[in-house]
């Protein structure tokens, strides 16, 4: 059994923060630690299950995955793709320089 | 240093002893679809930017991706061409992380079910061996779009008409041994692709691209710390950036450091890697399968029907070759090397001399394109040309000399073989009585040396051969040319 109390500290937190470009106050994080621990602690009472033999659930409706035929019958909306950006140029989005 | 030319490919030779080089390739295929993975927008090279973009693919909120049946089918076919085995229920996982190309945030990928697992191939090296390479996987992703940098001093600009085109991520495994081996095996897969027809294997348009994995051991020791060198887009590049990594990470270790596991660049200008200096997040990319795509799942009828359908793959046409045409397994793994070429040759050489065939494909004609930098598919020679001179030559009609000469008329002129030793009257003169004339004349022009040869310099006998040839312009059969002259110089 995983220890349910503390999941996530602070650091994890700052790190997954990072990951997804979020800007978390400082004064904000210990209250949203408390907060993840609580939802994985709740999520962690699945682990009280034995599912070792249980095929992962993808769906409840029993669909299938739909397929589509390989034929081109969207795009040459650029006026429409570009509309929301704040800025574009020749066709193109326009971004603050990112470089490798 | 010590001497470093008996050293086998793949080898280093360092202040410590030989080192061995452990290489694993990531191949990027572009699969040849008119439309992309997930959307219905084209996923054609070279269009207006952002032309090619769909809601989509611009990642809209509520957009739902839908998978492009053409693609699964040649996930399949590559798959069962690598001699792989076929997943029938695999899974579409988001792999996160930002850049200003991927407007969804996450790349859709697959990452613990590929829809193909183990296979294996059988590269043709140099030397005329072969080696199995292990294939680890392959699976479906979607392509990132285009960042242009260099269009303003502090800007980006982004073109996403690449975004959501599908790739088949074709993955070795650590098998490779030399740079020449990961060349050879991208060569084996680029063919293969082509034939089946999945991807149009054109590494200067990027549909096909690989990432090297490299690390180097001393011999039977464990593999060592790797490095990735990130998105090389030609053969020449990936040997040379092997090559210069795997030296740099025995200077390295031979100096007392350890290798960092990180993603480099290979500098095309210095020939050398450098660090991508990403940050230590970089490979933390939080995995988990696409809430907006149900597992892909198919059954093995459908799957056979695919394995009916593939084309002879270049393994078995190359034994065929051999078989049928009695051509060397050298040539013959060259000829097969592309679908275009085999097409070529077996118009060429069928009902003729397949050796001599074989040897003017292989050696006069893919000569003379690299002389004048054309491509396979601008040779102004066709099949049937090529086949209508081989004919001449068997037939006697010319000799071998004089084809040299119809040859490169044909490369300039395009015209059949015939109309040109028509047009120039080169038939081969085989005629006992004409040639009789020309050897007369050579004997009475040269009657010092012919008293020399009789009295025993028998080297002379081909400058005699060489006068006869020269007087009727090449076009004497020297095979009748030798006989006759034996007789007359007795």
């Amino acid at each position: 059994m995983p220890n349910k109390d503390k999941i996530v500290d602070v650091p994890t937190v700052n790190k997954i923060a990072r990951l997804c470009r979020l800007d978390i106050p400082e004064a904000n994080k210990e209250n949203l630690t408390n907060d993840l621990n609580n939802i994985l602690g709740f999520v962690a009472q699945l682990d009280e299950v034995n599912t070792s033999n249980v095929e992962p659930l993808a769906s409840v409706t029993g669909h299938k995955l739909p397929l589509r035929s390989d034929f081109v019958n969207d795009g040459n909306i650029e006026d429409l793709v570009l509309k929301n950006a704040p800025e574009n140029s020749s066709g193109f989005f326009v971004v603050p320089k990112v470089i490798e | 240093m010590n001497d470093t030319s008996t050293l086998k490919p793949g080898h280093i030779q360092g202040e410590t002893g030989i080192w061995e080089m452990v290489i694993g390739l990531e191949i990027h295929a572009q699969i040849s679809s008119k439309s992309k993975l997930f959307s219905g927008a084209s996923a054609s090279f070279g269009s207006e930017a952002n032309r090619n973009v769909s809601l989509v693919d611009a990642a809209m909120p509520g957009m739902l991706p839908v998978i492009n049946e053409f693609c699964v089918e040649q996930a399949v076919k590559t798959g069962l061409a690598l001699n792989a085995k076929i997943n029938n229920v695999s899974v579409f996982d988001r792999k996160n992380y930002f850049y200003a190309d991927l407007p969804q945030g996450y790349q859709i990928s697959q990452f613990t079910k590929p829809i193909v697992g183990e296979g294996e191939i059988i590269v043709d090296l140099d030397d005329g061996e072969q080696k199995t390479i292990g294939i680890e996987r392959l699976h479906l992703e979607q392509d990132a779009g285009k960042s242009l940098h260099d269009q303003h001093p502090t800007k980006s600009y982004i073109d996403l008409n690449r975004t959501g085109v599908a790739l088949m991520e074709i993955v070795s495994k650590p098998d490779i041994r030399s740079p020449q081996e990961a060349g050879a095996y991208v060569k084996k897969i680029r063919s293969i692709l082509r034939y089946i027809g999945a991807c149009d294997g054109n590494m200067e348009e990027g549909s096909l691209r690989a990432d090297c994995n490299v690390s180097v051991r001393k011999s039977g020791e464990e593999f060592g710390t790797r490095c990735e060198i990130k998105n090389l887009n030609s053969i020449r590049f990936i040997i040379q950036a092997i090559q210069s990594e795997a030296e740099r990470q025995v200077d390295i270790l031979e100096e007392g450091g350890t290798i960092d596991q990180e993603t480099r660049l290979f500098d095309t200008s210095t020939g050398e890697t450098r660090s991508m200096r990403s940050k230590e997040d970089a490979h933390d990319y939080r995995y988990f399968p696409d809430p907006d795509l149900l597992p892909l799942k198919f059954t093995e009828s459908w799957v056979q029907d695919i394995k009916e359908k593939l084309p002879e793959l270049p393994d078995s046409l190359k034994k065929r070759l051999v078989k049928d045409f009695g051509i060397t397994s050298y040539d013959a793994s060259i000829l097969v090397e592309e679908k275009d070429y085999v097409d070529f040759y077996q118009q060429a050489a069928n009902g003729r001399d397949g050796k001599l065939t074989a040897n003017w494909m292989i050696t006069e004609l893919f000569g003379a394109l690299k002389k004048d930098n054309l491509s396979f598919s601008e040779s102004p020679i066709t099949s049937e040309n090529l086949g209508e001179l081989i004919s001449l030559i068997s037939n006697g009609t010319i000799s071998g000399k004089i084809a040299k000469e119809v040859f490169s008329n044909m490369m300039k002129s395009k015209k059949s073989p015939s109309e040109i030793v028509k047009e120039k009257g080169l038939e081969q003169v085989s005629d006992d009585s004409e040639i009789l004339k020309l050897i007369d004349q050579v004997i009475s022009d040269n009657q010092e040396k012919v008293n020399e040869y009789l009295s025993g310099k028998d080297k002379l006998f081909g400058f005699f051969v060489g006068q006869v040839m020269k007087l009727s312009q090449g076009k004497a059969n020297p095979g009748v040319v030798n006989k006759l002259l034996k007789e007359k110089l007795k």
